[in-house]
């Protein structure tokens, strides 16, 4: 079975730090909204604020780090190889049909997943963050004298802030499913801890096999 | 070396003499800071027969002093508010004892003044003002009800026929201890409004004679003491921070020595500032919204002295078996219900309503249309919104009542309650006849019917400032069913009556729709990769 070193250091770290920083700031964040009442809204108020501020500082250097190593490429869409990947997704994988992407160090990301994740990056976590900043520093905005961020009510700043955290919790569990479907449950999981990731599911692609680990070698 | 245990030791011991002396003689504790000894002063070395005599030695140093007093609330009892309704004492309607008029004997024993006991009182006078009964630091200066304001210097029946004695007080005396304004001589009237002790404002009871710490954060007699007029900066006599002239939000500096300023020096802003919180600097950002008095009062009546909440005239008049007025009991003493008043609901740590606040506060007074139908009859109401730029949200107390109107000429009645005079509310019960003696002294028609309207008054919650540890808490407003549940126009974090429904829903419903989506589509591979084994 190949192996290929498709996640960095650097990239599994802001991974998981941002997965947890995530979840917790879901946990929280409903809380000062009012869902439920776990840390108390005092407490929960303060640690969402300071998860925000180390989530903002991951994120920084999570972009100098796309842009240095130019792994920003990853996430440019693309239509290849898009609606077999859809079709596999929504019969292939019953089937027991092979995956028609192939993962390489270039090209980690399959279609679907290059699009969500650019959504993620480009829509859902700048208005996220925008919206949070707003939330968190609205009396300053109510007293600047820029009349449309002056008249902004806080109603529509946690409104937009609120409508980002649901889709950020729906997307959560949609990429945590789609997280075990590699050719084994734990399959993708272990990739992105180890960063290696198995090409193969070898008993049932033995004849491209061989090929496939040149190719992967080759680029 | 044994310095430890001695100051241990000597800290025991100046803590015990402290709280012994402070408990015997709080006002031994320092020297007095005047330059003057008026136990001193051959004017004041008489034996005064009456109040009037002690205000004519006080003028002949102090010659512009009464001049000053006319000018005053305190005086006059009358107040043009910004809407040019005419206000004071002397002319509104409350729903506590409802008004003075008629009954000036009994309740003007609180006007800084000699005699006013009817409409003809002098208010030129400059003898007739009373310099006493707020001057006085022995604590034994007494205006007894049914005096009109006067004092007693020989010992007398009160009321007459009661049996009843009332024991001279020593006018010598007093007025060559006269000092500074305290607790004690504001509180002397101010703590016992609406007719006893803590009834009117429930802020402001006898609790704040010598408050702990817990109760007042700056009146604490053994911390900052602060006097009334340490807020209530006074010059000239003229006292600010009066609730007829309410300062509802304040956006200016805190005040600095030697700078001139026309605002309210009663205000938490005049001396705290606007950023008044260091350690948690995301509390300022509630100042633009929310009054100091909000969070930094959690409960009203927390001295141990309770305040009425309501009070139903309809029930007075009430007999017991025994024939005689009947009052009833709580647990603790406090009646409920007595002949001359009717029913009562007392309060004690009483959570305030809360309410926006511009400072302006509208009166329903006597030329008022009172409509049966529109229930409950607004006393007096503050105005404010959200969006107005001048309201806080602000603690009150919502005092409840109904009260007697006349039902065809629809105005709140003017009722002669005390008195002893065959009218009197209390002497008779008859309430057409009490109202009818009170209507006719201000001049204004009566039908000959007596009604009842229920009626709400409110009032602005400032005092009984508690510790920042004892303030309210994010949750208490951040939640639903919070203090603030009721107050409108704003978005509070955590209240779910703020939220946009649809987006709850569209919200949830997506995340559980996935979630289903992913557990349908789990399950699909688990049946396939066993039905492919």
């Amino acid at each position: 079975m190949a192996r290929i070193y498709i996640f960095k250091r650097f990239e599994r770290f802001w991974h998981w730090a941002q997965a947890a920083l995530i979840i917790f700031m879901l946990l929280t964040g409903f809380e000062i909204h009012g869902t439920y009442s776990v840390f108390g809204w005092e407490k929960a108020a303060n640690l969402h604020t300071t998860a925000a501020w180390t989530l903002i500082g991951l994120w920084l250097f999570a972009i100098f780090w796309h842009f240095t190593t130019g792994e920003w490429k990853q996430y440019i869409p693309t239509t290849r190889n898009a609606v077999a990947v859809m079709k596999y997704y929504s019969t292939g994988i019953f089937t027991g049909a092979p995956h028609p992407f192939r993962v390489t160090q270039l090209s980690k990301h399959n279609p679907l997943q290059r699009l969500a994740y650019l959504l993620v990056k480009l829509f859902i976590n700048p208005l996220i963050w925008v919206s949070g900043l707003a939330y968190l520093y609205y009396n300053d905005l109510a007293a600047s004298k820029i009349a449309v961020l002056a008249g902004l009510p806080l109603g529509s700043i946690a409104l937009v802030h609120t409508a980002a955290a649901f889709m950020m919790l729906a997307f959560l569990i949609g990429h945590v499913y789609l997280s075990t479907t590699g050719h084994t449950p734990l399959a993708h999981i272990k990739a992105m801890i180890t960063g290696w990731e198995d090409q193969d599911e070898p008993d049932r692609e033995s004849t491209t096999d061989s090929a496939r680990a040149q190719a992967s070698a080759a680029s | 070396m044994s310095f430890p245990p001695t100051g241990a030791l000597a800290k025991v011991a100046i803590a015990i003499i402290f709280a012994a002396s402070a408990a015997a003689a709080p006002a031994v504790a320092a020297p007095p800071s005047s330059t003057a000894d008026h136990s001193k002063f051959k004017e004041l070395q008489q034996n005064f027969q009456s109040g009037p005599e002690v205000t004519k030695a006080c003028l002949s140093c102090h010659t512009e002093a009464s001049k000053q007093l006319h000018k005053t609330e305190h005086w006059k009892w009358e107040y043009k508010n910004a809407a040019g309704q005419l206000l004071g004492k002397k002319n509104v309607i409350n729903n506590f004892c409802t008004s003075i008029t008629t009954n000036e004997a009994a309740c003007n024993s609180c006007h800084i003044g000699y005699g006013w006991k009817d409409n003809t009182f002098d208010f030129t006078s400059e003898v007739n003002v009373d310099c006493l009964v707020c001057h006085d630091t022995t604590g034994n200066y007494k205006k007894p009800a049914g005096l009109a304001g006067n004092v007693v210097t020989k010992a007398m029946e009160l009321p007459p026929g009661s049996g009843n004695i009332i024991k001279p007080i020593d006018l010598k005396k007093i007025a060559q201890a006269v000092g500074k304004t305290s607790r004690d001589t504001c509180g002397a009237c101010h703590f016992y409004g609406g007719g006893g002790d803590g009834v009117k404002h429930g802020d402001m009871d006898s609790s704040l004679a010598s408050p702990d710490k817990a109760l007042d954060v700056h009146m604490d007699a053994l911390g900052l003491n602060f006097a009334c007029a340490t807020c209530h900066m006074t010059e000239r006599h003229q006292v600010p921070g009066s609730r007829y002239a309410p300062t509802a939000q304040d956006k200016g500096e805190a005040h600095v020595r030697g700078k001139d300023y026309t605002t309210n020096p009663t205000t938490c802003q005049s001396c705290h500032g606007q950023a008044p919180h260091k350690k948690t600097a995301k509390l300022n950002d509630h100042t633009d919204k929310v009054a100091c008095q909000t969070c930094h009062i959690p409960k009203y009546a927390r001295g141990g002295v309770a305040t009425k909440m309501s009070w139903d005239w309809s029930t007075a008049g009430k007999m017991g078996p025994d024939g005689k007025p009947l009052t009833i009991k709580d647990a603790k003493g406090h009646p409920t219900y007595t002949a001359a008043k009717g029913d009562f609901v007392l309060g004690e740590n009483v959570v305030p309503d809360y309410m926006w606040f511009n400072g302006k506060v509208i009166y329903t007074l006597l030329s008022d249309k009172v409509e049966k139908s529109d229930q409950p009859t607004r006393i007096n109401h503050f105005e404010g919104s959200a969006g107005d730029g001048k309201s806080l949200i602000w603690p009150v107390k919502i005092m409840r009542g109904k009260q007697a109107y006349d039902p065809v000429n629809k105005r709140l009645a003017v009722v002669h309650t005390a008195g002893n005079d065959d009218t009197a509310f209390w002497t008779n019960f008859n309430w057409e006849k009490a109202v009818a003696t009170g209507m006719a002294s201000v001049g204004a028609p009566f039908s000959g019917k007596v009604d009842f309207v229920t009626t709400e008054s409110t009032w602005p919650i400032t005092h009984m400032v508690a510790p920042a540890k004892n303030s309210l808490r994010c949750n208490d407003c951040h939640a639903s069913g919070g203090r603030l549940e009721k107050v409108s126009g704003i978005y509070i974090p955590g209240r779910a009556s703020d939220h946009a429904s649809w987006l709850e829903t569209a919200g949830w419903a997506i995340a559980v729709l996935t979630l289903l989506g992913v557990f349908g589509h789990g399950l699909g591979r688990v049946i396939a990769s066993k039905r492919n084994k």
